[in-house]
């Protein structure tokens, strides 16, 4: 059923080499492949509309989903809805990613939207990774939006990752944060070429003592283009933090405009924007270890983005 | 052996010229440890640099026993053993000490973060944190003395190393500059205004105004410098502890 290239973009996209364990549903060109429920998790299709509703049952602990997405064809659309109820003091893993290798001249699209929600003092960590390859002329483009609502003492992380290959992406994050409920994006994204990639997030801090931290560190490299647009907004006494550091080189483009609004005198908002180039210091400290200039700057990035 | 000819250093800037570096000419012996002193703007700093190749003279050259250096980039001199601690170091985002430690050893094995103690820092603590702006100013100068430290090198170049190191500390290192010079034959330069830097110096190098002053065998110098000690001149360091004046 899988190929070598498939088996290529699940490792670069999920960290898998062959059957995920754990539950899992592989969707390639637009349609599930493979699938698998576990006793405490529940992965079925969704009535009228493509797409998985995936039920993790109260209390799960320590389980994981693979959720990865491969696209080989050109000129494909995929669009896709998944719901995920992760149920009440559950503690799972789930592991979505997108891999696009198109081949030919037309554009290759997938849009997930994805609707989670975490129950009343369950933790969530979702890591999401973007990968694009293939050496036709077609666009690879994702547009992923992610929509969560995170009960009392529920907990999110969200790692999403996007390193090259993906020509256009446009993603959307929209949070509900409840009393004591936290959320964590942490986002990395290195655009080359003349790729797009545009992020939004609106995250609300509805319940007392709700709190959220997003960091948001990118690369744009030759003539890309970013745009952040990372809003967070205190209805409660609560707590934000938005956090987002680009380095830019060449011709490239980055506009940062975060914003923080708050509708209580007890919400602490904070946001810190910086966009610059790698320091000449950084480099010539790298190369006075040995290093050339090539060497020092891929290290810089490397850890800037780890 | 490293020798500087007739090394100049001129900044082009809006107005006219400005001569950093005058016609320096200096030879440094294998194995033979000097502290380069002097006033601050003196140029210390930037001879520092020319040596290692971040600054390129406008003349003169740069010879590493026998071989002209002068056109060789910073890592071709790194490779070569020429190693340059910075009086202000940078800081990098998601590199750890341990990583930098281990970037700085290139092919030799390990990473050598036992070398953190020489500095009085515990690997344990300090190994896997960022050298990022989480650090302090003095603990990011001692994790770059460490960098140094555990490379073999023929001539290890420290930009006032003394900056934040606290005294129990700076006795381990006064104690490890020795070993370095002793255990790896490098030629050790020391740039520091400490007394008990220039006490450890086989020769002292002085520094001011773009050029070599003096240059002799450390008793000589240090009564000479300590006799032309007048307060009244510049003295920026003034207020400290075993400053010298000139
Ligand atoms: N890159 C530079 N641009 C302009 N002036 C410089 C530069 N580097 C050094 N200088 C000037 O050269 C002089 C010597 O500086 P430096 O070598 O740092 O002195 P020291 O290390 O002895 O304190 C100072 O007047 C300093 O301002
Ligand atoms: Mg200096």
């Amino acid at each position: 059923m899988l190929n070598a290239i498939d088996k290529e973009m699940l490792e670069a996209i999920a960290d898998i080499h062959d059957v995920p364990i754990g539950a899992y549903n592989i969707r390639k060109n637009g349609e599930g492949v493979s699938k698998k429920s576990t006793a405490n998790i529940e992965i079925r299709p969704k009535e009228g509309k493509p797409g998985i509703d995936v039920i993790v049952k109260p209390g799960t602990k320590g389980e994981s989903i693979h959720i990865p997405v491969i696209i080989t064809e050109t000129g494909m659309n995929d669009l896709v809805y998944n719901t995920f109820d992760i149920g009440e003091g559950a503690d799972v893993l789930i592991v979505a990613g997108c891999g696009i290798h198109n081949p030919g001249n037309n554009k290759s699209q997938h849009d997930g939207i994805h609707n989670f929600i975490v129950r009343k003092g369950a933790r969530l960590h979702y890591i999401e990774k973007h990968y694009g390859a293939g050496t036709g002329e077609g666009g690879r483009v994702l547009n992923p939006k992610t929509i969560l609502e995170i009960e009392e003492d529920g907990y999110a992380e969200l790692d999403m990752v996007q390193i090259k290959g993906v020509d256009s992406t446009k993603r959307y994050t929209e949070a509900k944060i409840h009393k004591n409920g936290h959320l964590l994006v942490s986002e990395r994204l290195l655009t080359h070429g003349k790729q797009y990639a545009e992020t939004e997030m609106i995250i609300d801090l509805v319940g007392e003592n709700a709190t959220t931290q997003v960091i948001s560190r990118s690369v744009a490299q030759d003539n890309s283009k970013q745009i952040f647009y990372p809003r967070v907004i205190g209805k409660a006494k609560s707590r934000g933090h938005v956090q987002c550091d680009a380095i830019i080189m060449n011709n490239a483009v980055v506009r940062s405009i975060p914003e923080i609004d708050a509708r209580h005198a007890d919400a602490q908002l904070v946001h810190e924007a910086a966009i610059g180039k790698i320091a000449g210091e950084q480099i010539i400290k790298l190369m006075t270890l040995g290093l050339s200039e090539e060497e020092a700057e891929e290290r810089i990035l490397q850890g800037f983005l780890k | 052996m490293l020798e500087l000819k007739n090394i100049s250093f001129t900044l082009d800037s809006d107005k006219e010229p400005v001569t950093i570096l005058k016609d320096v000419s200096l030879n440094l012996e294998d194995n033979k440890f000097y502290v380069i002193t002097g006033p601050n703007g003196g140029g210390k700093s930037t001879l520092a640099k020319i040596i290692m190749g971040i600054y390129q003279p406008t003349a003169g050259k740069i010879i590493l026993d026998g071989k002209d250096i002068t056109e060789l980039p910073i890592n071709e001199r790194a490779k070569l053993g020429i190693g340059f601690a910075f009086q202000q170091p940078p800081r990098f985002k998601g590199i750890t000490v341990r990583e930098l430690l281990k970037l700085a050893r290139g092919e030799q094995k390990g990473s050598g973060c036992n070398h953190l103690y020489d500095v009085g820092l515990c690997p344990k603590d300090y190994a896997d944190r960022e050298v990022n702006a989480s650090l302090s100013g003095g603990e990011l100068k001692r994790i770059e003395i460490a960098t140094l430290l555990n490379r073999d090198l023929n001539v290890a170049i420290f930009d006032e190393p003394e900056a934040g190191i606290d005294l129990w500390s700076f006795s381990r290192l006064t104690e490890t500059f020795k070993e370095m010079n002793n255990k790896n034959k490098s030629t050790m330069v020391i740039i520091s205004h400490q007394e008990r830097i220039l006490e450890m110096a086989d020769e002292i190098i002085l520094v001011s105004e773009g050029e070599i002053q003096e240059i002799g065998e450390k008793n000589e110098m240090l009564s000479q410098i300590l006799s032309k000690c007048n307060c009244d001149m510049a003295c920026p360091e003034r207020g400290e502890e075993n400053v010298k004046c000139y």
